[in-house]
């Protein structure tokens, strides 16, 4: 939204009109209500059910909270979690650090930029299976690009087994998705920094503001808001994703890169659905944690509709 | 005040950071094309080339001839151009009527959809599973249109809002002040001008659907398979097909790059527009 608060009234509404909205509203409303909301709720009573597709369905019945109770008993479970909040925090701020510089240096006027721009954003365009495959396919331990490049520069001795170690395993998924993240980032940051005015700027300079001061005083109270919605957003997309490490190691090895959505995941392959809901339940109440400061927020910039 | 040449060593550092951030971001695809076209011999072999001696089509080949990949194209074709055209339909009269209307429940209904964005994936992905079951619709294209349209619709009426909220009402007040109806306004001013925005939000949609694996891979088998549960299969029990399985990758993305850098700048417009505006 520009600086026009469009405050002007919408089209003189009588009261036989009333109508309409809803009517353009409904369709879409429907069918969220069908394949969102009341899945969302199926989801809450199959955590409460022993759902599993191996028993016949009259054998299909509530259990009260026992899936909760063995979840929280479960090891597994808990690694995952913890892996989970390693890899959230780890590529969430490594995807953010280097969107940033990239978006600072993109923020300079120099012929080709748009183009650049564009090219940049190619991580985003291809689908996370892809992602995934690629970067297994670097990490090679016989024929991977990366272990040669290492060889090469002498850093690395032999060739190494990346995605074979459960030490190094977690750590390279996390790369894979720094890659594939920063993009987004850059986007982002770059919009918001292209809509600082550069009166601000110099204004500062007249008042004898030296760099770091215009970066503490002008530019990051401009790109907050943007910054803190793109973090909450990544957070949330970043903790949901199956995809980049399915394709990457499949949990595995022993286990190292399985995180509470991998494992979700598994679950439900396994048809094991009531055990799988109540895995997924808790991993939404974790990230209500994240999700409700932002719809607050996204509520209160709404306001000026 | 800084000197011209403290100024101009800073802009040559700049590029070269530039340079290398580019490098890291381009360097997996163009090793994805070199894997796809190099003979078997050179993938597996004790030096790893950078470029290849021999070029070979050869994968891509029997990535047609034998591993039908063409059927696996127009799987992922037909859901991603339904779950366009539906949540395209869907998502422009909802944001219509959320830009252009005031109305009782208005706020709450926008929080709805803006909240359906924050659903986990996993979450819907078991309950979606039975319920197809149920419904008889497991393994069809329409359980992932169905499937795929949970994501795309919440978000795209987030984006149509924010493109409608900067089209100016204006132009269709002065069509319906010389006698368009509010439909004749609709269909004659609002969506010649909204074409763009559309095309772009379309693009967005395509792509997600396209590329999507966690719920193709639940909700289809054998037949229905899309592109990308397929190349998953190129992964078997002896070992991975590097080269078929480069090729497809290639295949799978070149449509979506070409849609991308045609539609780009109104999306990177209209994703970037709702965190700006704050």
């Amino acid at each position: 939204m520009r600086k026009s608060k469009q405050s002007r009234k919408p089209i003189s509404i009588s009261k036989d009109k009333y109508l309409w909205p809803y009517l353009l509203v409904a369709p879409a409303l429907i069918t969220i209500c069908c394949i969102v909301l009341i899945p969302a709720v199926k989801a809450l009573v199959m955590s409460l059910q022993n759902y599993d597709l191996r028993y016949s369905p009259k054998d299909i019945h509530f259990i009260g909270l026992d899936n909760y109770r063995a979840v929280l008993g479960d090891e597994f479970f808990w690694n995952s979690v913890w892996r989970t909040l390693i890899m959230v925090v780890l590529c969430v701020s490594l995807q953010f650090l280097l969107g940033f510089a990239l978006a600072v240096l993109l923020n300079r006027n120099f012929r080709g930029r748009g183009v650049l721009r564009a090219v940049s954003m190619i991580p985003w365009v291809v689908p996370g299976v892809l992602v995934g495959l690629i970067w297994r396919w670097m990490y090679d331990g016989n024929y991977g690009v990366i272990n040669d490049i290492l060889v090469k520069l002498g850093i690395f001795q032999h060739y190494y087994g990346f995605l074979a170690q459960p030490d190094s395993a977690l750590l390279s998924v996390i790369l894979t998705y720094v890659w594939q993240g920063i993009p987004f980032f850059t986007l982002m940051i770059l919009a918001a920094l292209q809509s600082v005015p550069h009166e601000l700027y110099e204004a500062a300079a007249i008042d004898g503001a030296n760099g770091a001061q215009k970066l503490m005083r002008v530019t990051i109270p401009a790109i907050k808001n943007s910054v803190t919605v793109s973090l909450m957003l990544r957070v949330i997309w970043v903790a949901n994703s199956v995809d980049v490490i399915f394709n990457m190691t499949e949990g595995g090895p022993a286990y190292a890169t399985q995180t509470l959505a991998v494992y979700i995941y598994q679950k439900a392959k396994a048809m094991n659905l009531g055990y799988s809901s109540t895995l997924a339940v808790l991993l939404m109440v974790i990230l209500m944690c994240v999700a409700i400061p932002y719809m607050i927020y996204s509520f209160r910039t709404e306001e000026d509709l | 005040m800084k000197s011209t040449s403290k100024k101009r060593a800073g802009g040559i550092l700049a590029g070269i950071l530039i340079a290398l951030f580019m490098v890291l971001l381009i360097f997996p695809f163009y090793w994805i094309f070199i894997t796809s076209v190099k003979p078997e011999s050179e993938l597996y072999g004790a030096v790893v080339t950078y470029w290849p001696h021999h070029i070979t089509f050869q994968a891509y080949r029997e990535l047609f001839e034998s591993f039908n990949f063409i059927k696996y194209m127009k799987n992922s074709l037909i859901v991603a151009v339904v779950t366009t055209c539906t949540t395209l339909v869907l998502a422009l009269l909802a944001a219509y009527a959320f830009c252009r209307f005031r109305f009782p429940g208005r706020k709450f209904l926008m929080g709805l959809f803006l909240c359906n964005n924050m659903f986990p994936t996993v979450l819907l992905l078991i309950p979606l599973y039975a319920i197809m079951r149920q419904w008889g619709v497991l393994y069809t294209p329409t359980a992932l249109i169905l499937a795929y349209t949970t994501f795309t619709l919440p978000f795209c009426v987030w984006l149509l809002n924010g493109y409608i909220k900067d089209t100016p009402v204006s132009l269709e007040e002065a069509a319906q002040i010389d006698g368009c109806n509010r439909y004749q306004a609709f269909m004659k001013v609002f969506l010649p001008i909204m074409k763009p925005c559309l095309v772009a939000t379309g693009v967005y949609i395509f792509m997600q659907a396209w590329n999507e694996y966690t719920y193709a891979s639940l909700l289809s088998n054998a037949d229905s398979r899309t592109i990308t549960v397929a190349l998953k299969t190129l992964i078997g029990q002896l070992g991975v097909q590097w080269d078929m399985l480069t090729a497809g990758g290639i295949i799978s993305v070149v449509p979506v790059c070409i849609m991308f850098f045609f539609a780009q700048k109104r999306l990177i417009e209209g994703l970037t527009a709702g965190a700006v505006k704050g």
